[in-house]
C-alpha cells in the first residue's frame, strides 16, 4: 500500500511528538508534581494543605493521562524503546508507579478522615508521588545520554547487565536534581497562580526563586558534564532512514563529545538550551516581582527549552546502548511500522486538538484561585 | 529463559490485572447509573434525585482513584515484565493502548474532576454532559483495552516481518472489527453493568433493612432494579462464545472448559456437571444437556464441536510446519537475501508460533524429536480442571443475577420494596459478581495458554530477561502497597455509606431541608 507520507519523514514525526507528549506532561502534571513535592514546605497548617492540594485537585487526573499517554504512545510508535528502558531500568521504573499509586489515592482519601496522623501520612504520600517520581525521571535521562547497559540477541530479545544501584552516578544524580528544581520551580510558579495570595503563595515564591537559581546551575553543570566528559554516540556508514527497524542492522559507535554535534552542524537548535535558561529567569523574575502569569509562563518555557535540549542534542539516537553500541537505538531503526506510524499519526491529528480543546475549557471553568475560605462551604473539595 | 522468571512474571500480572478489574467494572457501571439517576434529576429537577446521584459519585469517586491508580500499572507491565512481547506485537498492540489514552482516558479523567467540583459551577444540563462525558470515556477506555485483549486472542491483520523479528499490522480495520474483541467487549462492559447495579441494589437494600435513608434507598433501587436485569440478560445472552469457533485456540478453550476429550458429534451437547481427570484425559460422573453447546458454539445442530484429541493432534501437524518456518527464518537471519528461504517462510509463516513452542525443551526447535514434538503438542491444552470449574461457578453466578434482578424488577414494580427476605438476599449477593468477574478473566486468560498470543508468541518467550530477585522484590511490595489500599479502600467506602446521602450536603441550604424520608 502506497501511504502518502513517507516513513522517514513519519519517524521524525513521531520524534518529534514523542518530544511533544514529554513537553505536555511536564508542563501539565508537572506542575501538580512540583505542588506535590512543594506541599509540605509552602503549607503548615491543616487549612493551608487542603487550599494548595485544591489548586491541582480538579485537573490532576486529566494531567496525569499525559504521563499514561506517553507510555502508550511509546510502546505504539517506538516498541523497542518501550520494551527496553522500561524491563531495563525495571526497579527504577517500579519506583515511579509506586510514587504515582499514592498520588491519586493521597488526593482523594486524605481529607475524608478528619485523624491528623492520617492527613499527615497522605500529604507525605503526597510528598512522594511528586518529588519520586521527577526525581527518578531525570535520572533516567542521564542515564539515556550516557547510555544504557543493554543488547540485543539475533532474535533482538535484549538484556539489561547493568544493576539498579548502577544508575546513580554524579551526572545522573544531577539531571535528577536538575528535573526536580525545573518542576518544583514551575509547581512554585502555578501556586502563584492559582492559590490565595497569603503565606503560602510568600513560600511558593522564595522556594521557587532558590528551584529556578538550581535550575540554572544544574542545567550549565549538565552541559559541561555532556561536552566534557566523554559522552556521545555516532552512526557509522550509510543509514537507510527508510530502512526495516532493526538496530542489528545499523552501525554506532562510542564517540565522546558526538552530542554536540548537531549544535555545529545546525545552529538553530542552540535555540532550545538557550530556552532553557531564559525561561528560567524570566520565571525569577516573575516570582520577584510578583507577576503570576509571567512566572508560570517563563517556567513553562524552561520546561521546553531543557526537555528540547536532551532530545536535540541525542538526535537520532533515542536510547544508545554503553556496552554494545551496535545495538543502540536511534529514530531511523527503532520506530514501529510505516502503516502504523501512519495511522497513529492520523488518530493524534484528529483527537490532539480535541483532547487541547476540552482540556482547556476545563481549565476555564474552573478558573480562579483556590481559598480556605471554599473549603468550609464546599463538601467536594479535597 | 529461567521457567521461574516466566512464572513469578505470569503470577504478578495476574495479580495485578485482577486487582485492576475489581475497581474498573464498577467504574463502568456505575457511571451510566448516575447519568440515569443525574437524567431523572434534570428531567424532574427534583433535589432528592441530586442527592441520590451525589451519594453514589462519592462512592464512585473512591473506587475510580484505585482503577486509575493501578492501571498505571498495566500500562507499564507490559514494558516492564514482558519486553520480549513488547518488542514482538508492540506494532499492533500498542496502538490500542495508546488510543485508549488519546480519545478515552483523557476524556474521562478531564471530566471528572469537573464532575465532582464542577456542581456550582455549572447548570443542569451543563452538569449532566460532564457526567456523560465521564461515563462515555470509561466505556470507550474499555473497547480499546479489549481491542488490544481480543487481539492476544485472535491475532488478525498481521503478519510476521522477518526483517525486523516481530509482527507488523497490515490491516488495521481486521484489528479494529475483530468479531473476539467486539464479544469481549459487549460482555465486559455488561458484566460492569451489572456489577454496579449489585452495588447499588445491595447497599440501598441495606439502609431499608435499617429503615434509614428510605428515600434514596427506594429510588437507588428502582434505577438498580431495571438497570440490573437488562445487563444480567446481556452479560448472560451476549456471552463470550461467539467467537469460539474461531481460531484453534478459541477452540481449545471451549473444549478445554467442556471438559471435552473427544469430539462431539452433531448436535452437541452442554456438560453440566462432571469431574474432569487431567492424568486419564476423560471426565467421570458426566452429566449432558442435550443440543446446548452445539447451539452456543456453532450456532446449528448439525455441526459437531471438536474435542481436545482431534484439536492436539492439529497442534502436532502444526509444529511441524512451524520448524519448518523456523528453519526458513534463521536462514533468513544469516542471509536477508536468501530468497529461496523467504519463499519457504510465506509458505509456513503462519506456523511459526508453533515451532516456538518448542523453545521450552530445546533451544533449537529444529533439534526437537517426534517425542518432544507430542509432548509439545500437549501443551497447546490449558488447564482443564481449572477451566471446567471457572465457567460453571461464572455461569451459574450469572443465572443467579438474573433471578436476582428479575425478582428486584418485580418486586419494584409491585412497589414492594420493604420485602424483608428479598433485602437480605440483595445484600448477601454483593461479591457474586464480582467474583464471576474475575473468573471471567480467568477463564479467558488461562484459557489462552500456552499463548501469549494465540498461535504467534508463546507466553513463556514473552516474559523481560529479569533476574528471579527482581521479581520477588516487586511481587513482595505490589502485594503489600496493594493490599494496605484495599484495606483503605473497603474502609473509607463502608464510612461513607455509613455517613449517608445527607452528611455531605448539610453545608448547602439548597438541600438542608431535604427530609430523609420523601
Amino acid at each position: 500500500m502506497e501511504l502518502p507520507i513517507d516513513y522517514a519523514t513519519l519517524r521524525i514525526i513521531w520524534w518529534a511528538l514523542m518530544g511533544v507528549l514529554l513537553i505536555g506532561f511536564a508542563l501539565t502534571d508537572g506542575f501538580d508534581m512540583g505542588v506535590g513535592a512543594l506541599l509540605p514546605f509552602v503549607a503548615k497548617s491543616d487549612q493551608e494543605r487542603r487550599m494548595v492540594i485544591n489548586t491541582v485537585g480538579a485537573t490532576w487526573e486529566g494531567n496525569q493521562v499525559w504521563f499514561i499517554l506517553g507510555g502508550g504512545a511509546i510502546f505504539a510508535a517506538w516498541p523497542f524503546v518501550y520494551a527496553v528502558s522500561f524491563s531495563g531500568f525495571y526497579l527504577a521504573m517500579f519506583l515511579v508507579l509506586g510514587a504515582m499509586i499514592l498520588r491519586p489515592v493521597g488526593f482523594k482519601y486524605r481529607s475524608k478522615r478528619p485523624d491528623p496522623r492520617w492527613r499527615s501520612f497522605w500529604d507525605w504520600a503526597l510528598f512522594t508521588g511528586g518529588f519520586v517520581p521527577v526525581l527518578v525521571f531525570g535520572v533516567a535521562v542521564g542515564n539515556v545520554l550516557q547510555g544504557a547497559p543493554f543488547r540485543f540477541d539475533s532474535d533482538l530479545r535484549s538484556f539489561y547487565e547493568g544493576a539498579f544501584l548502577g544508575l546513580f552516578t554524579p551526572f545522573t544524580l544531577l539531571c535528577g536534581l536538575l528535573s526536580v528544581a525545573m518542576l518544583v520551580l514551575h509547581g512554585a510558579a502555578w501556586l502563584t497562580v492559582k492559590a490565595e495570595v497569603g503565606p503560602v503563595t510568600e513560600r511558593a515564591r522564595k522556594l521557587g526563586e532558590t528551584a529556578g537559581l538550581a535550575s540554572i546551575v544544574l542545567f550549565a553543570a549538565g552541559g559541561f558534564f555532556v561536552a566534557f566528559s566523554g559522552m556521545g554516540y555516532r552512526l557509522e556508514g550509510l543509514v537507510d532512514a527508510a530502512g526495516p527497524s532493526n538496530p542489528l542492522r545499523v552501525v554506532s559507535v562510542h564517540a565522546p563529545g558526538a552530542w554536540l554535534d548537531n549544535y555545529s552542524r545546525h545552529s538553530w537548535m542552540l535555540a532550545a538550551p538557550l530556552l532553557g535558561f531564559i525561561g528560567t529567569l524570566i520565571a525569577l523574575l516573575g516570582l520577584r516581582f510578583n507577576k503570576a502569569a509571567l512566572s508560570f509562563s517563563g517556567s513553562s518555557l524552561s520546561a521546553v527549552g531543557i526537555i528540547s535540549t536532551v532530545g536535540l542534542s541525542m538526535f537520532p539516537f533515542i536510547l544508545p546502548s554503553a556496552i554494545d553500541p551496535r545495538s543502540s537505538l536511534t529514530v531511523w531503526n527503532a520506530s514501529s511500522s510505516h502503516l502504523t506510524l501512519f495511522i497513529m499519526l492520523i488518530v493524534t491529528v484528529i483527537f490532539l486538538p480535541l483532547v487541547l480543546a476540552y482540556t482547556a475549557w476545563v481549565y476555564k471553568v474552573l478558573w480562579g484561585r483556590a481559598s480556605t475560605a471554599a473549603l468550609a462551604t464546599n463538601p467536594d473539595l479535597y | 529463559m529461567d521457567p521461574a522468571v516466566v512464572d513469578l512474571s505470569r503470577l504478578q500480572f495476574a495479580l495485578t490485572a485482577l486487582y485492576h478489574f475489581l475497581f474498573v467494572p464498577l467504574t463502568l457501571g456505575l457511571s451510566f447509573m448516575l447519568v440515569i439517576m443525574e437524567s431523572i434529576y434534570v428531567m424532574t429537577k427534583r433535589p432528592i434525585w441530586r442527592t441520590v446521584t451525589r451519594f453514589w459519585a462519592g462512592l464512585f469517586g473512591i473506587n475510580f482513584v484505585l482503577g486509575v491508580a493501578t492501571g498505571i500499572t498495566m500500562e507499564f507491565q507490559f514494558g516492564m515484565n514482558w519486553s520480549y512481547f513488547s518488542h514482538y506485537v508492540g506494532d499492533i498492540f500498542g496502538a490500542p493502548l495508546a488510543i485508549e489514552g488519546l480519545m478515552a482516558f483523557f476524556l474521562e479523567a478531564t471530566f471528572v474532576g469537573l464532575m465532582f467540583f464542577g456542581w456550582e459551577k455549572l447548570s443542569r444540563v451543563g452538569h449532566l454532559f460532564v457526567t456523560f462525558m465521564v461515563a462515555i470515556g470509561t466505556n470507550f477506555s474499555a473497547l480499546w483495552i479489549l481491542i488490544a485483549n481480543g487481539w492476544m486472542q485472535n491475532p488478525v491483520g498481521a503478519v510476521f516481518n522477518p526483517d525486523t523479528m516481530r509482527m507488523e499490522v497490515n490491516d488495521f480495520g481486521a484489528v479494529l472489527f475483530n468479531p473476539v474483541a467486539q464479544a469481549k467487549f459487549v460482555h465486559t462492559v455488561s458484566a460492569g453493568y451489572t456489577i454496579a447495579a449489585v452495588f447499588v441494589l445491595g447497599i440501598s437494600a441495606f439502609y431499608l433493612l435499617k429503615g434509614k435513608y428510605v428515600g434514596v434507598a427506594k429510588r437507588s433501587m428502582t434505577v438498580a432494579a431495571a438497570f440490573g436485569l437488562a445487563s444480567a440478560l446481556s452479560v448472560v445472552v451476549l456471552g463470550d462464545q461467539s467467537g469460539y469457533t474461531l481460531t484453534d485456540n478459541q477452540k481449545m478453550k471451549l473444549a478445554a472448559l467442556e471438559a471435552m476429550w473427544e469430539t462431539e458429534p452433531a448436535p452437541a451437547g452442554l456438560a453440566a456437571f462432571g469431574i474432569p481427570s487431567l492424568a486419564e484425559r476423560k471426565t467421570h460422573y458426566e452429566v449432558k444437556i442435550p443440543y446446548v453447546l452445539g447451539l452456543i458454539a456453532t450456532r446449528s445442530i448439525d455441526k459437531p464441536v471438536a474435542g481436545i484429541f482431534e484439536l492436539v493432534a492439529t497442534a502436532e501437524d502444526r509444529i511441524g510446519s512451524g520448524v519448518i518456518a523456523y528453519d526458513a527464518l534463521e536462514k533468513i537471519k544469516a542471509n536477508p537475501k536468501d530468497m529461496a528461504a523467504r519463499a519457504t517462510f510465506e509458505t509456513h509463516r503462519r506456523d511459526l508460533g508453533y515451532g516456538l513452542l518448542l523453545k521450552r525443551y530445546v533451544s533449537d526447535p529444529r533439534m526437537a524429536d517426534a517425542a518432544t514434538i507430542k509432548k509439545a503438542s500437549w501443551d497447546t491444552v490449558p488447564n482443564v480442571p481449572v477451566m471446567f470449574w471457572s465457567f460453571r461457578i461464572m455461569a451459574g453466578i450469572g443465572l443467579l443475577m438474573i433471578a436476582l434482578f428479575g425478582t428486584a424488577f418485580l418486586l419494584v414494580t409491585l412497589r414492594k420494596h420493604q420485602t424483608r427476605w428479598f433485602l437480605v438476599l440483595a445484600v448477601a449477593a454483593i461479591p457474586l459478581p464480582w467474583i464471576a468477574a474475575e473468573l471471567g478473566w480467568v477463564l479467558a486468560e488461562v484459557g489462552r495458554q500456552p499463548w501469549a498470543v494465540e498461535g504467534v508468541l508463546p507466553t513463556a518467550l514473552g516474559a523481560s530477561s529479569l533476574s528471579v530477585p527482581q521479581l520477588w522484590t516487586t511481587i513482595v511490595l505490589f502485594t503489600l502497597l496493594y493490599g494496605s489500599l484495599a484495606v483503605v479502600e473497603v474502609g473509607l467506602i463502608l464510612r461513607h455509606i455509613k455517613k449517608g446521602p445527607f452528611a455531605e450536603q448539610e453545608a448547602f441550604a439548597s438541600d438542608a431541608g431535604e427530609p430523609a424520608v420523601a
